[in-house]
């Protein structure tokens, strides 16, 4: 082999801290090694140059670059090499900057590692062979999972784009957070008047399969062919039969069911329709709150619904959906604030959620649009407002921001001051944050035409004291103590990860952070897509956000899809497992080992033999490190190759 | 019931201001089977002028007592005070860090192995005897006494220090004296801070601060205030007439620690249990106890 190699100098990212020109100089020296260069930016287009240009000039047929992480740039040194008439596997990469240069000061060791690195790199690339992609059909139709706002989008963008699409919902209505929402910033527009006819489109769609009441078991496959079973809950209610008349509700005698659309700010019935606009608009019945599904005797529902379509005896179902690519957009939970004995912990009745004070500002809430008191039903005057609660807040594990707390809560103080003219907003907040367009002026507008009193500081304690609330607190501008009394509390709650979303990343194989919130591609360069090929992400699962930026995801995410399904085949990676027939004594442990079922037992005259199914094989190697024989390899990461590597570095 | 033995810190206030605690405490604990052995020759923590000082300071004067106490065959170390316990475990933990651990038994010219268990009487008592067992014991139940819980704001805070009860809404006290009897009314200072020493310096904070926490006190029909600080129940009791005074209020509201009430209930003669120690005369309240009847007719 004739082998080139290129150390990179990063700018001073690498060549600050390791002698690049003494590495390239040692490399000079490695067995088949017949050209060793440093280079200034080995990823630029005159550093792809100079490479194709040594490949010509002294007759390369293999390239080790030591530079970034392979997560960088490997594939752009591939497409290089490729572009020289090489095989795209006669390539390896010496990560020299992460491993080396960001992590050590010490230019002599870090030196001395760069070189161990570029030898062990060198004695891979002299076993490499050259590897040759197979292609394979792709089935474009896309699921969805969570129908928020940024599920909405994504789906009819990707409808509207002609694909065929299945939508998958934990609750039994589309809509997210944002349909149980009043007004929305920066605008004050009605929320329900601008979701409402996107959720109706995704009924109507042609090209959408709505599961409602549905959530992801499990998900196997691949990039273009993934095979996932969803399990439908039972509803009690036959959805085919149902019209959404709602008379079944009007006489259900349990009046004490749980009311999660309405955050629990009163009860409903056991069978329940969540709002007036949902879609499906299909009747749930709540088996821990139904007579009949707990006592066994009632039926009110059964007897008056018009249609028949009451099932006491309906089960789950699973059903089997083959699709191309899953965009993720399971949105965000509200923070529990009774972990906060400050404010009371959950004893106080008129200390409420700001999602709660989001229902009983709509006109289609539980409190039909009126301000009230939960404890005595009270129309408040005098009301405060706490910010970042359960954001920003080492104490309760949640560091970070929740980003849309500042604007929602200024948003709450106007719509305040127009339910209740004479009524007082009072703000406690850490640091106003509104980075958007039209944001801050909305911010000042709260403050400044509608009166909002902002104090800047936490709040120690809520009081009850004669029927009202005092709150105290410090005004960290006057640098004095504070009490305010109030007849109503409302908690910025801020974002945690979805209920449930670690499992999910688990199902779909994606990453999440320590809170749970899914991990994009790439921070700055790959916002929507994960490491997952085939994975997309939308919205509020992937951290804390509004909605304009969860549609733009939601959109971006659709975009990625459809570019993804813009080939007919996709070439299928062949660092893959292979079997050596003369080797495999067919005893099928890997078969048994392998976790994406990608091998088959076959018979070879006569005798049983492993066989890989290439475009199921993952490489994730657990097959290899099975076999007793020895006989499964991982192509592009032999056994012989990886002990090459070893050899390299302890040669004694 | 078993017997523990424990080394028993009192605090200076228990040998002045509030030895009707350190006699009480002594009492209720003799007859729970807590065992109570005297640190020989203790010596004060330094309280709020040494940790507000140095903390090196501190540290060493509470260091000489752990060690002690170490020398003692004992299950832990227990203190009435809030303020004193909250210095021993502070220093506890500081000691935990090798250099500090050094400098300080350096300084106190002994070794010091700071890994005794430190807790509070209030917390011994209730991990030694639920409410409910002690309930049993109860020979003259508080019935028709209601009263208000004030923990003071260090008994559970730091949290991560004193690592006791909730910080914000602690209950310990309020199942207690329900055991005992009495009534409980739900009490929203409990851990509001009463003004601390800054009666000395600040008067007008002290009378601010605790006379809020009687007027809720009062304004919710409460007939006494329990407490379990010294320093509070000084500045709510001995301080009631100026806070009067300053805050044109009338209040009569006797100030127990919760150690005589609890005395009270198991049986412990009145004398026995220094009531008479009170700056605030609670005989009518006690009166309440006997007969609740009494509590009707002078309405
Ligand atoms: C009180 C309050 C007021 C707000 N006001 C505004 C405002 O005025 N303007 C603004 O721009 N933003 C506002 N926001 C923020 C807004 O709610 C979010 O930006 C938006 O809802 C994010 O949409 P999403 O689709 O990402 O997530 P979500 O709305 O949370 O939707 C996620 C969906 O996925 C479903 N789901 C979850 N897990 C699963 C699963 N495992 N399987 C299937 N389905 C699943 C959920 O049921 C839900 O339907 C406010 C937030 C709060 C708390
Ligand atoms: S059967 Fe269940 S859902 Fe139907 S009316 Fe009775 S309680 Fe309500
Ligand atoms: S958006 Fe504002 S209120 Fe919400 S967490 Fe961030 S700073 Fe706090």
């Amino acid at each position: 082999m004739n082998i080139g190699v290129f150390v990179c100098h990063c700018g001073s990212n690498i060549a600050g801290t390791v002698d690049t020109e003494q590495v390239a100089q040692a490399a000079r020296s490695f067995p088949e090694v017949a050209f060793a260069t440093d280079t200034m930016y080995a990823c630029s287009e005159p550093g792809q140059a100079g490479i194709i240009d040594a490949i010509r000039e002294y007759g390369l047929d293999g390239v080790v670059v030591a530079s970034c992480t392979p997560r960088m740039h490997e594939a752009t040194f591939r497409k290089t090499i490729g572009r020289a008439g090489l095989n795209t596997y006669l390539f390896e990469m010496a990560n020299i900057r992460e491993h080396v240069s960001w992590i050590g000061k010490d230019k002599e060791a870090n030196t001395n590692k760069a070189i161990d690195l570029v030898q062990i790199a060198v004695e891979k690339l002299r076993r490499n062979t050259a590897l040759f992609s197979s292609e394979f059909e792709i089935n474009k139709r896309v699921m969805v999972i969570g129908g928020g706002v940024a599920g909405i989008q994504a789906a009819l963008d990707c409808a509207d784009g002609g694909l065929e699409v299945v939508l998958v919902e934990r609750e039994s209505t589309i809509g997210g957070k944002m349909a149980k929402l009043d007004k929305t910033f920066p605008t004050v527009d009605c929320s329900s008047c601008i979701l409402g006819p996107r959720m109706v489109d995704i009924a109507q769609h042609p090209n959408i399969t709505l599961h409602a009441m549905a959530e992801v078991e499990s998900v196997d496959g691949f990039v273009g062919n993934f095979d996932v079973k969803v399990r439908k809950k039972a509803t009690y209610v036959d959805w085919e039969a149902c019209t959404g008349c709602g008379q079944c509700m009007e006489k259900c005698p349990s009046r004490k069911a749980e009311d999660r659309f309405n955050e629990h700010v009163g009860t409903t019935t056991a069978i329940n329709i969540p709002f007036p606009q949902a879609i499906p608009k299909k009747a749930v019945i709540d088996p821990g709150a139904c007579i009949m599904l707990t006592k066994g005797k009632c039926g009110a529902c059964a007897k008056l619904c018009p249609t028949q379509a009451i099932r006491f005896e309906q089960e789950d179902t699973v059903v089997q959906e083959q699709v191309g690519a899953i965009i993720a957009a399971t949105g965000y939970d509200l923070f529990d604030f009774t972990l906060y004995g400050e404010y009371g912990g959950g004893r106080y009745p008129d200390v409420v959620t700001s999602m709660q004070y989001e229902r009983m500002l709509s006109a289609s809430g539980p409190t039909g649009g009126h301000l009230v008191r939960p404890s005595d039903g009270k129309e408040p005057k005098d009301i405060v407002f706490i910010q970042c609660v359960g954001s920003r807040d080492h104490s309760v594990n949640r560091p970070y921001c929740s980003g849309f707390c500042c604007m929602y809560t200024a948003k709450q103080t106007i719509l305040t001051k127009d339910h209740i003219p004479d009524s007082q907003s009072y703000v406690f907040y850490m640091d106003i944050r509104s980075p958007g367009k039209l944001y801050d002026e909305f911010t000042r507008r709260a403050m400044e035409e509608y009166g909002a009193k902002y104090i800047r500081g936490r709040v120690s304690t809520i009081q009850p004291r004669n029927g009202r609330y005092v709150v105290k607190g410090a005004d960290t501008l006057m640098g004095s103590p504070v009490e305010i009394e109030a007849d109503l509390v409302v908690l910025a709650v801020g974002a945690e990860a979805s209920r449930g979303a670690g499992a999910l990343a688990e199902k779909l194989r994606i990453s999440y952070d320590g809170y749970g919130f899914f991990m994009e591609g790439h921070p700055k360069l790959k916002p929507v897509e994960t490491n997952t090929a085939g994975v997309y992400l939308a919205g509020s699962c992937q951290g804390p956000k509004d909605i304009p930026s969860s549609v733009a995801q939601g959109s971006a995410a659709a975009s990625k899809v459809q570019a993804l399904f813009s080939r007919d085949k996709l070439a299928s990676d062949p660092q893959v497992s292979s079997v050596a027939l003369q080797r495999c004594v067919g005893c099928a442990k890997c078969a048994s080992t392998c976790p994406f079922g990608a091998i088959e037992m076959t018979e070879f005259r006569g005798m049983p033999k492993a066989s890989v199914v290439e475009t199921v094989c993952q490489g994730c190697g657990v097959c290899a490190v099975t076999c007793p024989q020895g006989a499964i390899q991982l192509q592009h990461f032999t056994d012989n190759q990886i002990l090459a590597e070893v050899n390299a570095l302890c040669p004694y | 019931m078993s017997v523990t033995q424990y080394a028993y810190y009192p605090g200076c206030s228990g040998m002045g201001s509030s030895i009707e605690y350190d006699i009480s405490t002594r009492a209720l604990c003799k007859s729970l089977g807590v065992e109570l052995l005297d640190i020989p020759d203790w010596n004060c923590c330094g309280s709020t002028p040494a940790h507000a000082s140095d903390h090196l300071l501190s540290a060493s004067l509470v260091a000489r007592n752990l060690a002690i106490a170490e020398s003692m065959d004992v299950a832990g170390i227990i203190t009435p005070c809030p303020s004193c316990l909250k210095n021993l475990k502070t220093t506890s933990l500081r000691m935990q860090r090798k250099a500090f651990h050094d400098k300080v038994e350096s300084i106190v010219e002994r070794p010091v192995r700071a890994d005794l268990p430190i807790k509070s009487v209030l917390q011994t008592v209730l991990e030694h005897c639920e409410p409910e067992a002690i309930a049993s014991h109860v020979s003259r139940p508080l019935k028709g006494l209601k009263v208000v819980p004030y923990y003071g704001c260090i008994m559970n805070r730091p949290p991560d220090v004193m690592t006791f009860d909730d910080p914000e809404n602690p209950t310990s006290l309020d199942r207690l004296m329900t055991a005992l009897g009495a009534e409980v009314l739900p009490f929203p200072h409990k851990v509001d801070c009463c003004g601390a020493s800054l009666g000395l310096v600040r008067r007008d904070l002290v009378t601010t601060l605790s006379g809020r926490i009687l007027d809720t006190a009062a304004a919710l029909g409460a007939h006494a205030i329990v407490a379990a600080c010294p320093m509070c129940q000084m500045n709510l009791d001995m301080r009631q007439s100026q806070i009067n005074r300053a805050n044109h209020t009338r209040h009569h509201m006797p100030v127990f620690y919760y150690t005589q009430l609890a005395g009270l209930a198991l049986g412990q003669s009145e004398s026995c249990l220094c009531m008479d120690k009170l700056c605030v005369n609670p005989a009518d309240t006690l009166r309440l106890v006997d007969c609740p009847a009494a509590e009707e007719r002078t309405r």
